[in-house]
């Protein structure tokens, strides 16, 4: 297993396209885990895990927590409203208090992009980032990948369009690198306020025309459409969005036969994905909350340093 | 008590000098220039290039109201170490130097703690808030300099067009830190494929440029002299560089970091490198330095602005904008001399006489008679920066541990020695 020790998943920049397959080989290793009557395994007892969400969270956090509950970790979730951080303590203060009560891995949510480089470089600890405002969220893409690999095999060759806000979404960011680094073809879409500066240079496809994006591509990943984005100018109004941009069965009709269509959630039903795409027989938005769990196990696992 | 400066390299871009020569300072001003001088006190200039007091004409000194990011004092002792022998002030502070009893405060201040000449720059609108004006008069009456809302950009037409005017009036130049505010929005680092990639929101390269033109077209309508601060972008140098062909009034400035520094080097999220306007793109960088050797760029100044490590150690958004200067800005531009792409000449013209006319302050120069403002700078001294010895009471720089070649090691103001490196004794006993 090539796995050299590394402090911080911070994004998926940092990673090789080894290093993703060993996370994502590990990932499969520990799925199984989660079918058995006893969902626990003892690899990471005694280790400490602090869930450090300072933005809202149901997915990724509780991801997190049953990945950790899962290896037998000690888990301990803080969200902003529970911590000192609206006592007016500082991020920095907040963080190293925690990392003093011999936390081993931090797992790091925060509304700033940045924020997990910020925390990496003050503690000693590892650093999970579980989504910095519009940077990355590794965990996010990894999963994605792994949920597009246990389905084509492959991923090397594949189209894969992402449609929505863009330069919002640190999804968006995580999947691109993740995609272009194992040798995927990407292709954006939206409207053109939601493409941002220079995406070009990042190695993919830009188009304002969800068909153009969804013919011939093997996945299409819809990002969610923030509601809070709404009078910011990014687009007129829900309803228009949903018209030019929203996915429904009329605008899969030239898709591959196969396509997969996937969502990381929440979805907005009607907005940006209809309800019968959404449920429909080519989504797997629903593996893609499984398989989070054992990525997030792999990535735990990896970066407490058990494997080596 | 007179004072020979002795045997360095005399370059004094207003007479065209450049040559080894002696200069004798009495009571505060030149009095001799020749050979073989002597007097009471020698600095030995040997090596060094002997130029005129250099002036930052962008500075942040913080007091009254910040004075735990610095002080008049403490700021003037960064300038002289740094090799400046005057600064302008902007007036940013709380209150606002926006009335002629807190120009008079900062002129008092000045006079009894600062090491260098300090010109204070009033705000053009009261309070900076961009609706009325603010008592221009008083304030040039008390020493200002000139007129900003630095920071602050005067997004009313009109306020800009009216200030424009009055100012003209008591023959003051306006600064204009040149950004539509809306454009730049929430923006914290230059919009590119960097900021894409950091998934960090950008501030456009047009957010300065529709704003420099509309100051341009005022300035041409009004017949205000302009001053464009801390130019950032091609199309900003392009714009002044055709305004001044067409004979409008306008000067600019650069600042050292963006002549040094991209928006590449931001992958670190290092807060340090958050400024405003932001450090852009290569071909941005080599506008800029382009403008600067064609005249377009009349001046260096360093935009020096000092914050606690509190108001920097935090998430790169919510981080406050700004570098520290005055103790690096020599030094970084002394790359540009050293590469071979500006004289040494170009260099200080641009540091002292360049900012001196922007802001009519006459007599700066190296000859008889003159005011005896001098810099000895050491071109060849290999240093490495250390914000922990810096005079500035603030450490919010990039460059620390960076190695330079070229530094102040002598400032003379008003014939005084204020500042001498401690590694390079210049003076002795005549």
């Amino acid at each position: 297993m090539a796995w050299g020790k590394r402090k911080d998943l911070l994004g998926i920049e940092d990673l090789s396209r080894e290093e993703i397959e060993t996370i994502l080989d590990t990932a499969e290793s520990f799925k199984d885990v989660s079918r058995r009557q006893i969902k626990k395994v003892p690899a990471l007892r005694g280790v400490t895990v602090v869930n450090l969400f300072l933005e809202p969270s149901t997915r990724t956090r509780t991801s997190f927590e049953l990945a950790g509950k899962r290896l037998s970790a000690d888990v301990i979730n803080i969200s902003a409203s529970g911590s000192s951080i609206i006592k007016g303590e500082s991020l920095k203060d907040t963080a190293c208090n925690i990392e003093a009560m011999n936390t081993d891995i931090l797992v790091f949510r925060h509304s700033k992009a940045g924020a997990a480089h910020f925390l990496s470089k003050v503690l000693k600890c590892s650093v999970v980032n579980a989504g910095d405002g519009a940077h990355e969220h590794p965990t996010q893409a990894l999963l994605d990948l792994y949920s597009i690999r246990e389905k084509t095999k492959r991923i090397e060759g594949l189209t894969v369009a992402i449609i929505g806000d863009i330069a919002h979404s640190r999804v968006a960011r995580s999947n691109i690198l993740a995609l272009r680094k194992m040798g995927a073809h990407v292709r954006v879409a939206g409207p053109a306020t939601m493409i941002p500066a220079g995406v070009e240079k990042l190695g993919v496809d830009v188009t304002y025309k969800i068909e153009e994006a969804v013919e011939g591509a093997d996945v299409v990943m819809m990002l969610r459409i923030q509601q809070e984005r709404q009078g910011k100018n990014l687009f007129p109004s829900i309803r228009e969005y949903s018209r030019f941009f929203g996915l429904n069965r009329a605008r899969l009709k030239g898709a591959k036969k196969d396509i997969l269509i996937m969502h990381p959630g929440p979805i907005n039903r009607g907005v940006e994905i209809a309800p019968d795409v959404a449920d429909g027989p080519y989504s797997i938005i629903l593996d893609q909350v499984t398989n989070g769990v054992a990525v997030r196990m792999a990535i735990l696992f990896l970066y407490s340093g058990a494997a080596l | 008590m007179s004072l020979v400066i002795k045997g360095g390299r005399v370059i004094d871009p207003v007479n065209r000098v450049d040559k080894v020569m002696d200069l004798r300072i009495e009571k505060g001003r030149i009095t001799r220039i020749g050979r073989g001088l002597s007097a009471d006190k020698v600095l030995y200039a040997s090596g060094l290039w002997v130029v005129p007091g250099l002036i930052d004409i962008h500075v942040h000194l913080r007091e009254p109201g910040f004075e735990y990011k610095e002080t008049i004092e403490t700021g003037s002792h960064a300038a002289a170490a740094g090799g400046f022998a005057a600064i302008a002030c902007m007036p940013n502070t709380n209150p606002v130097n926006d009335t002629g009893s807190v120009t008079d405060f900062i002129v008092t201040q000045a006079r009894k703690s600062a090491l260098v000449h300090v010109f204070p720059v009033g705000a053009l609108s009261r309070g900076q808030k961009g609706e009325t004006l603010a008592e221009i008069g008083d304030m040039a009456e008390r020493g200002a300099v000139a007129l900003s809302d630095d920071g602050k950009p005067v997004m009313n037409a009109e306020l800009m067009r009216r200030g424009m005017e009055y100012a003209r009036t008591f023959g003051l130049p306006v600064i204009s830190h040149c950004e539509d505010m809306n454009l730049a929005a929430e923006g914290v680092m230059h919009e590119g494929e960097v900021s894409t990639r950091l998934g960090l929101p950008g501030i456009p390269s047009a957010s300065e440029e529709v704003m420099v033109e509309r100051d341009i077209l005022l300035s041409e309508l009004t017949g205000a002299a302009l001053h464009i601060a801390h130019v950032s972008c091609k199309g900003s140098v392009d714009r002044i560089r055709e305004a001044k062909k067409r004979g409008i009034s306008v000067t600019a400035e650069v600042t050292p970091h963006h002549l040094t520094l991209t928006h590449e080097s931001l992958a670190s999220y290092d807060t340090n490198l958050k400024v405003n306007p932001p450090l852009r793109s290569e071909a941005d960088r080599q506008a800029l330095i382009e403008g600067l050797l064609d005249g377009t760029i009349d001046a260096v100044a360093s935009d020096h602005a000092p914050h606690n490590i509190a108001e920097k150690e935090t998430e790169f958004e919510n981080a406050v904008f700004g570098m520290i200067g005055l103790e690096t800005s020599l030094s970084l531009m002394l790359r540009l001399v050293h590469e071979g792409i500006l004289t040494p000449s170009q260099l200080i013209e641009r540091m002292s006489s360049g900012p001196a006319g922007i802001l009519r302050i006459r007599d700066w120069d190296l000859r008889e008679g003159a005011p005896a403002n001098v810099t000895l700078i050491h071109p060849g001294m290999v240093f490495n920066v250390d914000a922990d010895r810096f005079r500035s009471r603030s450490r919010n720089t990039p460059f620390n541990g960076w190695e330079l070649k070229g530094k102040a090691v002598c400032t003379v103001v008003s014939g005084k020695v204020v500042f001498e490196d401690k590694h390079w004794k210049t003076s002795g006993k005549g």
